[in-house]
């Protein structure tokens, strides 16, 4: 199969944060479908949320399960691959993207099938699933919908709950009606460009791959470690056909994901659909556990369940004090929808499946802050923290990035693949440090600051209308202020008391 | 009541009017404003831009300078929010390393004494109504810092919904960032345009004269776009519009 979606590399050759932005920021149509799309999303959702009121408890109550679990997450995840064992399903580790695809690929090549129908998962996008099976021969269909249109617009994806945000109804149609001939059913013609048509055309292009499969590769919103129940929580019922349907069910699940007991699911019960779709609950919620006693005998449900766990750097995370507060994260994709960078830079900026504010400080702790991307996330953001105070599981977003901006700036220790290591500051940071001395030392020193201030008071005729330097951007869009006869000092002293 | 002033870097050098309008309005409040010369920058463009180290100096500078004063008020709300939510664990962080004896008390000792300008006149002062005349159009734009940071609420707008003369106008999407976010506007300079760009077409669409807001960092992106494009709204200061009597109008 040629042409298909080709997933994430696990090292990005991606350019930096502010170079992809460019792009984005000059592209109106990009801008206007984002712009309407989260306003609307982010409406819906503070709506949603005012109904309760008990909101701030149960996000407390969210926020306190996943710092619970992930400081015993050893032991609940023994106790998940015992309970997931014990009613019939295998358990696989894989510690990085390699290892997991290779698990994957294997387990799919075995069943002696070709193809397999996928449920919207980050998982699998974070470690190249599709890239990789494909380089195995096996050709791998997304049923979500925006998914589907991602796929077969050869695109990537650019948000978390809603991959094809950044497309309008007039360019889906356009992508329907030029590819869905070529991987199954072709779309009906005279496609128009009415969502009930598209989702029509879809659900009758989709409906061939789900009757016709025999595997299905998913992710998990959720473990129970203490039953060993998978959870998956979707709105359009495509993921039911995949988790139901098929023989064999791969699912690929992040180690942050498990929860302790069956009760904590109804504390994200009740934030995951609110934060993330605005819905009182979520048209779906699929659960199963194993095989289960009605699963493989009766023909009802797979005969096969295998569980990938994947690390892939989320053990360094979990390191990290400051920085694994992001393991919490629930991905229902609230922050993207409320930050202003991410509505006007779109999420192909961020380089990474994961884009916005959660983007921005888990792929630099995922990946290590080696790359122009990775280097240049902890800085895509104003630290309006907007995105703290939507998160249902209260990360503190501005907190992390300021941390890891940190690390880029000046290095520090960090913990790669288990060794505590110390990384030098990244690259071209040099002069900005050597800036950031410099005003220090002048403002450390109250004479020369205030020599500095007159100096520039006296400059005040001269009032540059483009600066030099790193100063030039600033003026590119926006004009200096007029510079003050005098500093506030000068005046104090003249005004007021006679000393300063 | 005697109040130490921390009129911060961006004022003392770029707006000195903020400052000086801070000082009238509180001393005609009846409270005696000192102004402590040993003062300088807080640390925040250092601290938010990943240099925390180079922002130590600066804490234990901003410690020593107000230490003793039951109130150090400052017209900037990302200042007071850079000292109250990071100031302690900067110090802990130092101390930690090995740098910083005494200052997780300093910082601890400062935290509860310093007030945003609006909090101060709100919660200690006791006053909405400061005896402001300005007879303009006024919208305003409530900066992040401030917003969320501190949680200063409807304290501003309380204010200057009681300036007689004054006419004020909601600013549709208020709570939205302006895309200045100190270093941000240097490093991501397009996002950081594109944002203040929105952010002045609300504000004009207001059809307001003037666009308040309580941080100069924020104004002065949005005056410099507003300047730029020769729009007649003006960019002011919420200190100077409070300072501003029907005696002695702003000009
Ligand atoms: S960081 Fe919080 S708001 Fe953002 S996707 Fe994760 S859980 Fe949702």
């Amino acid at each position: 199969m040629t042409g298909t979606f080709v997933g994430m590399p696990s090292f990005p050759a991606f350019p930096a944060f502010p170079e992809a932005a460019r792009e984005a920021v000059g592209d109106g149509v990009l801008r206007a479908n984002l712009r309407h799309a989260t306003h609307t999303i982010r409406d819906k959702r503070a709506r949603a949320v005012a109904e309760l009121a008990d909101w701030d408890r149960l996000r407390a109550a969210g926020k306190a399960v996943k710092d619970h679990t992930l400081r015993h997450l050893d032991r609940y995840l023994l106790q998940l691959e015992e309970s997931v064992t014990a009613a019939g399903g295998t358990v696989h580790w894989a510690a990085d993207a390699d290892e997991a695809n290779r698990i994957v690929t294997g387990l799919v090549l075995a069943t002696g099938h070709r193809e397999v129908v996928k449920v919207k998962s980050m998982a699998t996008q974070e470690i190249g699933l599709n890239e990789a099976l494909e380089a195995a021969g096996i050709a791998a269909y997304e049923t979500d919908l925006a998914e589907l249109i991602v796929q077969l617009g050869h695109d990537r994806p650019s948000h978390i709950l809603v991959p094809a945000i950044h497309r309008n109804r007039a360019e889906i149609r356009e992508i329907f009606a030029a590819e869905m001939g070529r991987w199954g059913r072709p779309a009906p013609d005279g496609l128009g460009d009415d969502p009930r048509e598209l989702a029509e055309a879809a659900r009758l292009h989709l409906r061939e791959k789900f009757l016709r499969a025999k595997v299905a590769v998913s992710g998990a919103n959720f473990m129970v470690a203490e039953t060993g129940t998978m959870v998956v929580f979707e709105s359009e019922g495509n993921g039911r056909m995949c988790l139901t349907l098929p023989e064999t069910l791969i699912s690929v699940v992040g180690i942050e994901k498990v929860v302790p007991t069956f009760r904590d699911l109804e504390i994200f019960l009740q934030t995951l659909p609110r934060s993330s779709t605005a819905e009182r609950m979520n048209p779906y919620t699929t659960m199963w556990t194993g095989l289960g006693p009605s699963r493989g005998a009766d023909g009802d449900g797979p005969s096969a369940f295998h569980l990938v766990l994947l690390d892939n750097g989320r053990t360094d995370t979990l390191a990290d004090e400051v920085g694994r507060q992001a393991l919490r994260c629930i991905r229902c994709s609230a922050c993207l929808n409320v930050c202003p960078v991410y509505e006007r830079a779109g999420g192909h900026a961020y380089g990474s499946v994961y884009p916005g504010p959660i983007g921005a400080i888990l792929s630099p702790q995922l990946r290590g802050t080696g790359s122009e991307i990775d280097a240049s996330l902890p800085y895509a953001s104003t630290l309006c923290g907007a995105c703290y105070e939507v998160c249902p599981v209260a990360i503190d977003i501005p907190e992390v990035l300021v941390h890891l901006r940190e690390r880029v700036a000046q290095g520090g220790p960090v913990t790669r693949e288990g060794v505590r290591v110390r990384i030098r500051p990244a690259h071209g940071h040099t002069a900005e440090r050597a800036a950031m001395r410099a005003a220090r030392l002048l403002l450390d020193r109250p004479a020369a600051l205030r020599a500095g201030e007159r100096l520039l008071a006296r400059a005040r005729r001269l009032r540059p209308r483009r600066l030099p330097g790193p100063g030039r951007a600033w003026t590119d869009a926006r004009d200096l202020p007029e510079l003050p006869p005098e500093p506030f000092r000068d005046w104090w002293a003249r005004e007021r008391g006679g000393r300063a | 009541m005697r109040a130490a002033l921390f009129v911060t870097c961006v004022n003392d050098a770029l707006y000195p009017r903020t400052g000086i309008a801070v000082v009238r309005l509180l001393e005609r409040l009846g409270v005696g404003v000192d102004f402590p010369a040993a003062q300088s920058c807080c640390g925040q463009p250092q601290y938010n831009t990943g240099y925390r180290r180079e922002s130590e100096p600066l804490l234990r500078r901003t410690a020593a300078a107000f230490a003793g004063y039951p109130y150090v008020v400052t017209p900037s709300g990302s200042c007071a929010a850079m000292v109250r939510a990071h100031y302690p664990r900067i110090a802990r962080l130092a101390e930690q390393e090995g740098r910083g004896s005494g200052l997780v008390a300093q910082a601890e000792d400062l935290v509860p004494r310093v007030y945003e300008l609006t909090e101060f006149l709100v919660d200690v002062l006791g006053v909405t109504d400061v005896g402001a005349y300005f007879p303009h159009a006024v919208t305003y734009h409530p900066s992040c810092h401030g917003l969320r940071g501190l949680g200063l609420g409807d304290r501003p707008r309380r204010l200057l919904a009681a300036v007689k003369g004054l006419d004020l106008v909601e600013l549709p999407g208020a709570e939205e960032c302006c895309g200045f976010g100190g270093t941000f506007a240097v490093k991501n300079p397009d996002v950081s345009a594109a944002m203040g760009t929105d952010k002045i077409d609300s504000a004009v669409g207001t059809g307001a004269d003037v666009l308040c807001g309580a941080d100069n960092s924020c104004l002065a992106h949005l005056g410099g776009i507003l300047h730029r494009r020769g729009d007649a709204m003006r960019a002011l200061h919420l200190a100077e519009i409070l300072a501003s009597t029907e005696e002695e109008p702003l000009r």
